[in-house]
């Protein structure tokens, strides 16, 4: 398998945090390798390292330590802008708790991320498009009849639809998501994960994080983090 | 783009940015009234003080006075700047009169020599007249006996206030009599005729009063006609003398330059005099714009209006606090909004200029509701204040005492400008530092389950 078959590598991650006199190490060495197109499910105990591992492979946090190369360039060389960039254009993030921003309808929640990466100017070019994409995202989740409501007006499994929306909104290589249902029921949940599976055939790679084992299982591999590294 | 839209909506749904909006108003508000009732308090004073003394004036340092001034008075007439020139005699006196059944007694008074017609030229005196306004040429003479001595009183030296700033002036004009004693000096400043223990003393009718609208003019002065009060004070001697000399130039001529030609002048005019008899009492002598001869008095009321303007001011500092406040919660209560929007690649200088475009919004706005708000009390203050009197009997000042008419109220754009972009400048200055603290957040702190 040739290097450019990956379009995710970490290798030799640490990342410990302060907490009071203490000093937790959550990630110890971690490597890993994400190919296109791959449906990756990282599964631990709570504290194991999970999320701060997400986190670290969409450019949210640091590492102490180690390298993190997206299609072979690391991150830790990028300029802010180039983070800025990577963050808008390469990565999505789907959250356990959706973190929709409540001042802005469904429609603008979802075309965010375009809004967010281009100035006034650059927005006013593309708006068209951006809210003719924020449409087909929501029709392909079933949610048109909802574009105009506001995220307190969905339950808890729209308002996920409505974040994975906004995560493929800039068509993003990768897709990030943290416990996505974690605070789903099963059946909302399992519906997530259909939406998921279904993104996958298409082509999208994804790296999920959960701490269930079964939901894991709908991944194409499952990495299991313990003791800050993988086992 | 998001910029805007989350700006506006947050400005909108929060309920805590009306209170920045409220502050931001409510100091504009303020500041916009009191700079403005006060600097019209200030311009009028000045402008009364401008229209009592002309535009320059050649007086001594001392109450004996100067002479040769028919001379110079000659010079200043034939310069093409000077439009008029009028000489007075200054000084003080004791006098006794009766009005309104009230005697007065050994009161004293400041008693001011005029050639009514000069001085009308240089000054305002014939508009201040309340029976004979604008006929100057008679002012003396009092029209219920022509062959009597007349005298023109300030107006405050005969009636009272009324509550609405007006004077309760009889409309019969007074025939109050006023004997005024002086106290005439040599010109070498001794008493004269101190040896015989005589003092000039001269009987007057009052001809008219005058309404400077200076309380202290109006208040204690009484207009002689000149050559009366030049033998009241000693000055009607061979060598004659003057205390001053007022001055009007012509339109456009600026008042610094005007100033130095006319010291220019009287430089001249002291070396010619060399060694004439009384040319020592040249050198005592001072020339001066009205603003620097009044300055005693328009200092000490520029110093109230920028005491004044400074404790409002302070006001802003209350205005930046609250804006402060507000922002700072509105950022703790932000903080998820902040990891989101970083999530998605918004960068630092963004979430900082999406805060300070909040704080702009504020100011804007409360701004130009405190501008709106004090613009309109200002235009109906005065009926305000009449109201407040009619039901309350409030007034802001007294008008007995204060010697106001309306309550200026003119609006000067330049100020109300100057106002609001202070107080936009207010809010960016609260909003700094909660502004910084969103814009240094790190996403992955504030979207941790622990945070949320």
């Amino acid at each position: 398998m040739s290097k450019d078959d990956f379009l995710l590598e970490a290798e030799g991650l640490h990342k410990s945090y302060r907490m009071g006199a203490t000093e937790v190490s959550v990630l110890r060495g971690v490597d890993l390798a994400v190919k296109k197109n791959e449906f990756i499910a990282v599964v631990g105990a709570s504290g194991s390292g999970k999320s701060t591992l997400l986190h670290i492979l969409g450019a949210l946090d640091r590492p102490d330590k180690g390298v993190v190369r997206f299609e072979g360039r690391d991150l830790k060389r990028m300029r802010s802008g180039e983070l800025n960039r990577f963050r808008n254009k390469m990565v999505g993030f789907v959250f356990q708790f959706y973190h929709l921003l409540d001042e802005l309808n469904v429609l603008e929640n979802v075309f965010l991320p375009t809004m967010a990466g281009k100035s006034v100017i650059g927005w006013l070019g593309s708006r068209i498009w951006a809210k003719k994409r924020a449409g087909e995202l929501l029709g392909l989740l079933g949610l048109s009849e909802r574009a105009s409501h506001k995220p307190y007006q969905l339950s808890g499994g729209e308002r996920q639809r409505v974040a994975i929306c906004r995560a493929l909104m800039n068509e993003p290589r990768l897709l990030l998501a943290d416990e996505p249902t974690g605070n789903l029921d099963s059946v909302t949940g399992n519906g997530i994960l259909n939406v998921f599976e279904e993104l996958n055939r298409a082509g999208q790679t994804i790296v999920m994080v959960t701490h269930d084992e079964r939901i894991a299982q709908k991944a194409s591999r499952v990495i299991t983090l313990a003791d800050g590294k993988i086992k | 783009m998001y910029k805007v839209i989350l700006a506006i909506r947050y400005l909108v749904r929060r309920r805590i940015s009306c209170f920045s909006v409220a502050a931001t108003a409510l100091c504009v508000f303020v500041v916009f009234v009191v700079i403005t009732v006060l600097s019209g308090l200030t311009a009028e004073f000045k402008r009364n003080m401008h229209r009592a003394v002309g535009d320059c004036v050649v007086s001594s340092k001392s109450m004996v006075g100067f002479g040769y001034y028919e001379q110079f008075v000659k010079i200043l007439e034939a310069e093409d700047f000077v439009e008029a020139v009028a000489p007075v005699i200054k000084s003080y006196a004791i006098v006794d009169y009766q009005y309104g059944g009230r005697q007065r007694s050994d009161r004293g008074v400041e008693i001011m020599g005029v050639e009514p017609t000069a001085h009308s030229r240089v000054t305002g005196f014939s508009e201040w007249l309340e029976y004979d306004k604008g006929n100057v040429g008679n002012v003396f003479t009092p029209r219920y006996d022509p062959n009597l001595v007349g005298c023109v009183p300030g107006v405050a030296v005969l009636f009272d206030r009324d509550s609405e700033g007006g004077y309760k002036i009889a409309e019969e004009l007074p025939r109050t009599k006023f004997e005024i004693t002086s106290f005439p000096l040599t010109a070498r400043g001794a008493l004269a005729k101190a040896g015989a223990g005589e003092v000039n003393t001269k009987t007057f009718y009052c001809s008219d009063v005058a309404h400077s609208r200076l309380a202290r003019a109006d208040g204690n002065r009484i207009y002689l006609p000149f050559e009366d009060a030049q033998m009241l004070c000693g000055m009607g001697t061979v060598r004659k003398r003057v205390n001053g000399i007022h001055i009007k130039f012509k339109p456009g001529v600026r008042l610094e330059t005007g100033r130095d030609r006319i010291a220019g002048l009287w430089q001249e005019f002291v070396v010619s005099k060399a060694g004439a008899s009384g040319a020592n009492l040249l050198e005592n002598v001072r020339v001066q714009t009205w603003k620097t001869y009044s300055r005693v008095f328009v200092a000490a009321v520029e110093t109230e209006q920028t005491m004044m303007i400074v404790i409002f001011g302070m006001i802003g500092i209350i205005t930046v606090f609250v804006v402060f406040v507000v922002f700072y919660m509105i950022v703790s209560h932000k903080s998820k909004d902040i990891g989101i929007l970083k999530s998605v690649g918004v960068s630092r200088g963004s979430v900082l200029a999406l805060f300070l475009g909040f704080a702009f919004l504020v100011g804007v706005i409360g701004s130009a509701i405190g501008a709106v708000g004090g613009w309109q009390f200002l235009l109906h203050i005065n009926q305000i204040e009449d109201w407040l009197f009619e039901h309350f009997e409030f007034q802001l000042w007294d008008r007995r005492l204060y010697a106001i008419g309306d309550i200026p109220n003119a609006i000067d754009l330049k100020v109300l400008a100057g106002i609001m972009l202070s107080a936009i400048f207010a809010c960016f200055v609260g909003a700094a530092v909660p502004s910084w603290q969103a814009a240094r957040c790190e996403p992955v702190d504030t979207l941790q389950v622990s945070q949320l």
